[in-house]
C-alpha cells in the first residue's frame, strides 16, 4: 500500500455509490438503500480504522487533511499570541509558538507546524523545524517559566531538517538544549503527539510529564523509510520496517514511553477534525487540572523518575 | 536517518577501529596516502607520525591514554542488552548482539570507568565504535546515566568520550528516549556543580550528537573527527549539492562556535587535567 488513498478506497466507492442513490427522486427503496449503505459506510470506517497496520497507521499520522498545531491553537485556545524568533538567528515558521487562554487558564503553546498548499508547505518546510526552531521553543518555554504559566507541545514532523544551514548553526546543540532545560523547566509540560513523532526533531519538544499520543499517529526513532533504507537498502520495503520499529500509539504505550493514547473520531482526525481537536482539548484540560495540583519538587521528582526509568536491559536495575 | 550501516562481522576488518591496526606490516595512510609501519602508528596513539592523521582509537585504549598508569575500574559491567522489540532485519537483533558482543569483549557500546587522571578523580564513560557503530539503545543510556549520577554521589568531575552513528535503530523509540535520560541524568551533574567535559571522536552524528555530546560545559573535539545531526549522505540528498570541504568536522564546529578546542590526541589528557584544575575543587 503506497498512499492514504488506497487504505480509503472501499469507503471512497462507498461514498460515490452513496451520492448517487442520493441524486435518484425520492422512493421507500432508495430511502432504505441509503439507509443501509450509511450503515455499511460507517461499519466499514470502524472495521478500517480499528485494524490498521502500523504502516496504514503511518500514512494517517501523515494524512494531508489532519488536523495542525495552528488548528488546534485557533479551537482550543482564546486570545491566541504567537511569539516569534529565537532573538539569535531568525524565526522558524516550521515550528510554531505562543500563549492563550485554554478555557480560562492562560498556558504556553508549541508545536510543529506543517503547511496545506504547496506555498504554505514550503514556507513551513513541511514540519521540519531548524535550529532557531527549537531555540524559539526553548525561550517561550523559559518564559512560561518565568511567568508560571504550564508549557502544551504538539508534536508533529518528520524529523529536525537535515540542512546544511540546520547543520551549521547546530541543531544537535538545539536539541541537546531543549532536552536539558525541558527536564529541570519549573513549570508543568504537557506533550502530545498529533500525527508524525520523528525522531530527535519530535523529542527536542517532548520532555514533558505527561507525554500523550492520538491513536493513530505514530512516534520513532526513524522512519520507515529511513530504517528500510539503511536494513535493506530499499525504500519500498517501509511496511516491513514500520511492523519493525514498534511505533504506534499501542506500541509506544506498551514500551512505557507514553501516558496516555487519545482516541480519535471513527474515520481518523482528518475525518471529523473539530471532534479530533476538542477530544485534545479535553485530555489537555483535565490533565492541566492534575498537573497543576501538583507541587513543584513532586513534579520534578516525577518528570526525572518517568524518564530515568526508560529503556529495557538486563542486570542490575538502576539505583533510583 | 542518524545511523550508519553496520555490518557484521567486517571482512576486511576496519583497520581505524580494530584493535590492531590491520593484519599486515604496513598500512596507507587515509590522510597523507604515505605507507606507515603499523607498529610505530600504534605506538604513536594511533597519529600518522608524517601528517597527524588520527586514525580511530578503541575505548579502551583511549581509557589506558586518560587514566593514571593506565589504570581504573570498570563500572555498571553487568548491564546487558536485550532485544525489547524482537527486531530483525536480515539478522536478528540478539544475533547481532551476540557477535558484537564476541568480536568487542564487552556486551555494549558503552564502558565507564572510575580512576585518577593526574592524580585527580574523575569518572569517564565512552563509546565503543566497534560494537554496532556505538549506536545507544537502552544500555549504552542507562550506563551513561549512571556515570552522571555515581559522578554527583561520588563528586568526580565527568568525562564523556563520544563515537557514534547515532540511536540504535534496533531499540526503536526506546533508543529514541535514551537521549532525554541521559540529558535528563546530566541536569544532576549540572545542579551539583560537578564538570561536565566531552570529547568528540570520529565520527559523531544524530541522537548522540543532538543529546549529551553537545551538554559539555567544555566540548573537545579530536582533528578532523566527523561531528554533525545528519549524515553527510542525507544531506546531500536534501539538498541536492555537494557539500563542502571540512564540513561537519571538528575545526568546522569550532569555527562555527559548537566546539571550544580541537585537540590532538597527545594534548588530551593535559588539557582535561588542567581543564579540570580551572573548573573544580
Ligand atoms: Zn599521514
Amino acid at each position: 500500500m503506497a498512499s492514504h488513498a488506497d487504505l480509503e478506497e472501499p469507503l471512497r466507492r462507498l461514498r460515490t455509490r452513496l451520492a448517487e442513490l442520493e441524486s435518484f427522486p425520492e422512493s421507500p427503496a432508495r430511502n432504505r438503500d441509503i439507509q443501509k449503505l450509511t450503515e455499511k459506510l460507517r461499519r466499514l470506517t470502524r472495521e478500517i480504522y480499528q485494524n490498521l497496520g502500523p504502516w496504514q497507521k503511518t500514512l494517517v499520522a501523515r494524512h494531508p487533511l489532519r488536523p495542525y498545531t495552528l488548528d488546534y491553537a485557533r479551537l482550543l485556545l482564546r486570545d491566541f499570541v504567537e511569539i516569534q524568533g529565537d532573538r539569535a538567528f531568525a524565526d522558524d515558521p516550521a515550528l510554531v509558538a505562543g500563549f492563550g487562554f485554554l478555557s480560562d487558564r492562560p498556558v504556553a503553546f508549541i508545536g510543529h507546524q506543517k503547511g496545506r498548499d504547496t506555498k504554505e508547505k514550503i514556507r513551513r518546510n513541511f514540519g521540519m523545524a531548524r535550529p532557531e526552531g527549537y531555540r524559539k521553543a526553548l525561550r517561550v518555554m523559559k518564559l512560561a517559566e518565568k511567568f508560571g504559566r504550564p508549557v502544551i507541545t504538539l508534536i508533529d514532523t518528520p524529523g529536525a531538517y537535515p540542512g546544511l544551514d540546520s547543520e551549521e548553526r547546530g541543531v544537535s546543540e538545539a536539541i541537546a538544549r531543549n532536552l536539558y532545560e525541558m527536564s529541570i523547566l519549573k513549570t508543568p509540560v504537557l506533550s502530545v503527539v498529533i500525527g508524525e513523532g520523528g525522531s530527535g526533531g519530535a523529542l527536542g519538544i517532548g520532555v514533558a510529564d505527561v507525554l500523550a499520543m492520538l491513536e493513530h499517529s505514530v512516534y520513532s526513532v526513524i522512519s520507515p523509510e529511513g530504517c528500510a533504507a539503511i536494513l535493506w537498502k530499499d525504500q519500498a520495503r517501509a511496511q516491513e520496517a514500520a511492523e519493525a520499529l514498534r511505533l504506534t500509539a499501542g506500541d509506544c504505550k506498551a514500551l512505557g514511553v507514553i501516558d496516555e493514547i487519545i482516541a480519535e473520531p471513527p474515520g481518523g482526525a482528518h475525518s471529523n477534525p473539530v471532534e479530533a481537536i476538542e477530544t485534545v482539548g479535553r485530555f489537555l484540560r483535565s490533565e492541566l487540572e492534575k498537573l497543576q495540583k501538583t507541587g513543584l519538587e513532586k513534579l520534578l521528582a516525577g518528570r526525572y523518575a518517568k524518564f530515568r526509568r526508560m529503556g529495557v536491559f538486563e542486570g542490575s536495575p538502576s539505583s533510583k | 536517518m542518524w545511523f550508519r550501516s553496520t555490518k557484521t562481522p567486517r571482512a576486511p576488518r576496519d583497520p581505524r577501529t580494530s584493535a590492531s591496526l590491520g593484519e599486515g606490516l604496513f598500512l596507507k595512510c587515509d590522510g597523507c596516502r604515505e605507507t606507515l609501519y603499523v607498529k610505530e602508528v600504534e605506538r604513536n596513539l594511533r597519529v600518522c607520525p608524517k601528517c597527524g592523521y588520527h586514525f580511530r582509537m578503541p575505548i579502551e585504549e583511549r581509557f589506558r591514554m586518560l587514566f593514571d598508569e593506565g589504570e581504573f575500574t570498570p563500572l555498571f559491567q553487568d548491564v546487558r542488552p536485550s532485544d525489547p522489540l524482537k527486531f530483525k532485519d536480515s539478522k536478528k537483533y540478539k544475533d547481532r548482539l551476540k557477535e558484537s558482543e564476541t568480536r568487542a569483549g564487552r556486551p555494549d557500546a558503552a564502558l565507564a570507568a572510575r580512576g585518577k587522571l593526574d592524580g585527580i578523580g574523575v569518572l569517564i564513560a565512552g563509546l565503543d565504535y566497534n560494537f554496532m557503530g556505538g549506536s545507544m539503545g537502552s544500555v549504552v543510556g542507562e550506563i551513561l546515566a549512571r556515570g552522571a549520577e555515581t559522578a554527583v554521589k561520588e563528586r568526580l568531575p565527568y568525562i564523556v568520550i563520544t563515537a557514534s552513528g547515532g540511536a540504535r535503530m534496533q531499540e526503536g523509540i526506546l533508543s529514541l528516549m535514551q537521549m532525554a535520560k541521559v540529558s535528563m541524568a546530566l541536569t544532576r551533574l549540572g545542579e551539583a556543580r560537578i564538570p561536565y567535559l566531552t570529547l568528540l571522536t570520529d565520527p559523531t552524528t544524530g541522537g548522540v550528537t543532538a543529546s549529551f555530546a553537545m551538554l559539555g560545559d567544555i566540548t573537545l573535539a579530536e582533528p578532523k573527527a566527523l561531528i554533525g545531526f545528519a549524515g553527510p549522505r542525507v544531506i546531500e540528498q536534501t539538498i541536492r549539492q555537494t557539500l563542502p570541504e571540512g564540513f561537519q568536522r571538528s575545526e568546522f564546529l569550532r569555527d562555527h562556535g559548537f566546539v571550544d578546542l580541537v585537540v590532538p590526541r597527545a594534548s588530551q589528557k593535559p588539557v582535561f587535567s588542567n581543564l579540570i584544575r580551572l573548573l573544580f575543587g
